[in-house]
């Protein structure tokens, strides 16, 4: 085993004993399929923009993406509180590939999460189109490594895991909320629209729908190119960062 | 002789605190030199900078003859055990020895050896698949002494490594620190609040307060240079203060009770 799979593995092994988190986490999606799929269903449907469902359950799974990854992410800060951070800073490895590692295991989870989530919009009612499963959750992952390499590099910058409500409230709530993931964008108002639209994350919402429902807002390509584009520099970024931690 | 250790004009400043005063010192091949003196004198700051873990603000280090900036070599040259925890909790034993060692580029092969060779040293092979988090403090700090070894590091350093050990676990670990250094040629470094153990176990002693060497050389020689009788003396004649356990400042204190609770 090398240095990058056993920090993959240690995430993967970590998630899967943690079952009350696996289960807690799974609270957020459930709460937001009833409550906006019956809330909203019927008078989205009664409008005439066809199925909600459809619309609702992959911003749903990105939803379950997002959450796990940046979470993994931030667990740095608790590495270092704990301290076992310091043993893997003075290992012969290189810094990029502790936070490529960690980056890779966080995407994995929260693959596993937007899976699981994924089956439960089946057993409510999504109908996807089945060739576009695989193609889609490669796309979780990338989201996945998107904002693990996020929440790595706002650990990096952090103290302490009391700033973590923050985070979470003012910068990945409105990062999730402005990505078009739960109500259409074409009827959205201009100024909503235009912040949306600088959002990467819109991109990952827009492709993971048209790989599973077939309508895109943009196009397959642009949504691929932005999503990688944004992964790319936001581990960069990342890298830079954790480059700069003291344990 | 070989030196493993080296330092000139080692310095490191955080703001307007000088925690290191350009110190000078060197550890030949094979010997066990010890770090002694107060809260705040420096030592662990030394030591972060011998192991890349801090820049230092001037001056240079070099271990097993590399240089600070050769840090692939550097880290793989030496083990160490950290002043404060640093295993996780949440794997078990062996896990945390696995990671380490895919850390270090151990071979699977040998690695299954090497666990099994450091934890029966420590007499933790029957707790192998247990959790961490249900170790006491004297065990994880024995399965961090074992961690350390295990990739047969030419240097080790040990940063207060006894603090919550009873005192037949830390005969034990020194009998097997003094069986390496004679064996394999083992250098070492450690840092201490226990007069006893510096007089015990270390070839030569190192006084060191506020980010100075006061003092150096073997036991006797400090003792005869003070004209003291025991190192305790020595100690308070050069620095002024006392560094018995007891006198630890509160903080201390309490993160060494922190550390024999486990902490979570
Ligand atoms: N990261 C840091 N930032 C600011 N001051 C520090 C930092 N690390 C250590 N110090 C200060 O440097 C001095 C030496 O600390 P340290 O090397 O930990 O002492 P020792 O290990 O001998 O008890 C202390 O005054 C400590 O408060
Ligand atoms: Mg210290």
């Amino acid at each position: 085993m090398n240095a990058l799979q056993v920090l993959w593995r240690r995430q993967v092994i970590k998630y899967l004993r943690s079952r009350s988190r696996i289960i807690g986490s799974l609270g957020q999606p459930l709460l937001f399929l009833l409550v906006f799929g019956l809330g909203f269903g019927k008078i989205f449907e009664a409008a005439g923009q066809g199925s909600y469902i459809k619309l609702l359950a992959p911003g749903i799974m990105i939803m379950s993406v997002v959450f796990t990854a940046i979470f993994t992410g931030i667990e740095i800060i608790w590495d270092r509180q704990f301290g076992f951070l310091k043993e893997t800073l003075v290992a012969p490895v290189s810094r990029f590939s502790i936070m490529f590692g960690k980056t890779l295991g966080g995407a994995t989870v929260s693959v596993i999460q937007g899976v699981i989530v994924f089956i439960i919009t089946l057993l409510v009612g999504f109908h996807p189109i089945w060739a576009g499963v695989v193609p889609a959750i490669i796309g979780l992952f990338i989201i996945g490594a998107l904002f693990s390499a996020f929440g790595i590099a706002l650990a990096s910058k952090l103290k302490d895991m009391q700033s973590f409500p923050i985070v979470m409230n003012f910068v990945v709530m409105p990062l999730f909320f402005l990505s078009g993931s739960l109500f259409p964008l074409n009827t959205a108002p201009t100024v909503l629209k235009i912040l949306t639209e600088i959002n990467p994350l819109t991109y990952g919402v827009d492709l993971i729908r048209g790989l599973l429902g077939g309508v895109y807002q943009f196009s397959l390509g642009l949504d691929s190119i932005v999503l990688l584009v944004a992964t790319a520099l936001v581990i960069l970024w990342g890298a830079y960062s954790f480059k700069k931690i003291e344990a | 002789m070989e030196k493993m250790i080296e330092a000139q004009n080692l310095t490191k400043k955080f703001d307007s605190l000088t925690a290191v005063d350009s110190i000078n010192f060197e550890v030949p091949k094979g010997t066990i030199a010890a770090f002694l003196g107060p809260n705040g004198a420096g030592k662990t700051t030394t030591i972060r900078m011998l192991t890349t873990l801090l820049q230092p603000t001037s001056g240079e280090t070099k271990v097993n003859g590399f240089s600070h900036k050769e840090v692939d070599k550097i880290r793989h040259s030496f083990g160490i055990v950290f002043q404060d925890p640093s295993l996780d909790d949440d794997l078990t034993a062996e896990e945390n020895l696995v990671f380490h060692a895919a850390l270090y580029g151990i071979s699977k092969k040998d690695a299954h050896g090497k666990i099994d060779e450091v934890l029966n040293m420590v007499d933790l092979n029957d707790r192998r698949k247990d959790f961490v988090k249900t170790f006491s403090g004297g065990m994880k700090r024995r399965l961090e002494i074992a961690r350390s070894l295990m990739h047969t590091p030419a240097v080790l350093f040990l940063d207060e490594p006894t603090i919550g050990l009873d005192p037949q676990t830390r005969n034990k670990m020194w009998e097997y620190v003094k069986e390496l250094r004679t064996t394999k040629g083992l250098t070492v470094l450690f840092t201490t609040h226990y007069m006893e153990e510096a007089e015990k176990a270390a070839d030569i002693v190192f006084i060191i307060d506020h980010g100075k060497i006061v003092a150096r050389g073997t036991v006797d020689e400090i003792k005869k240079s003070t004209d003291t009788k025991t190192l305790e003396e020595a100690f308070l004649k050069l620095t002024g203060s006392d560094i018995r356990p007891s006198e630890a400042s509160a903080a201390d204190a309490f993160k060494s009770q922190a550390r024999a609770w486990g902490r979570r």
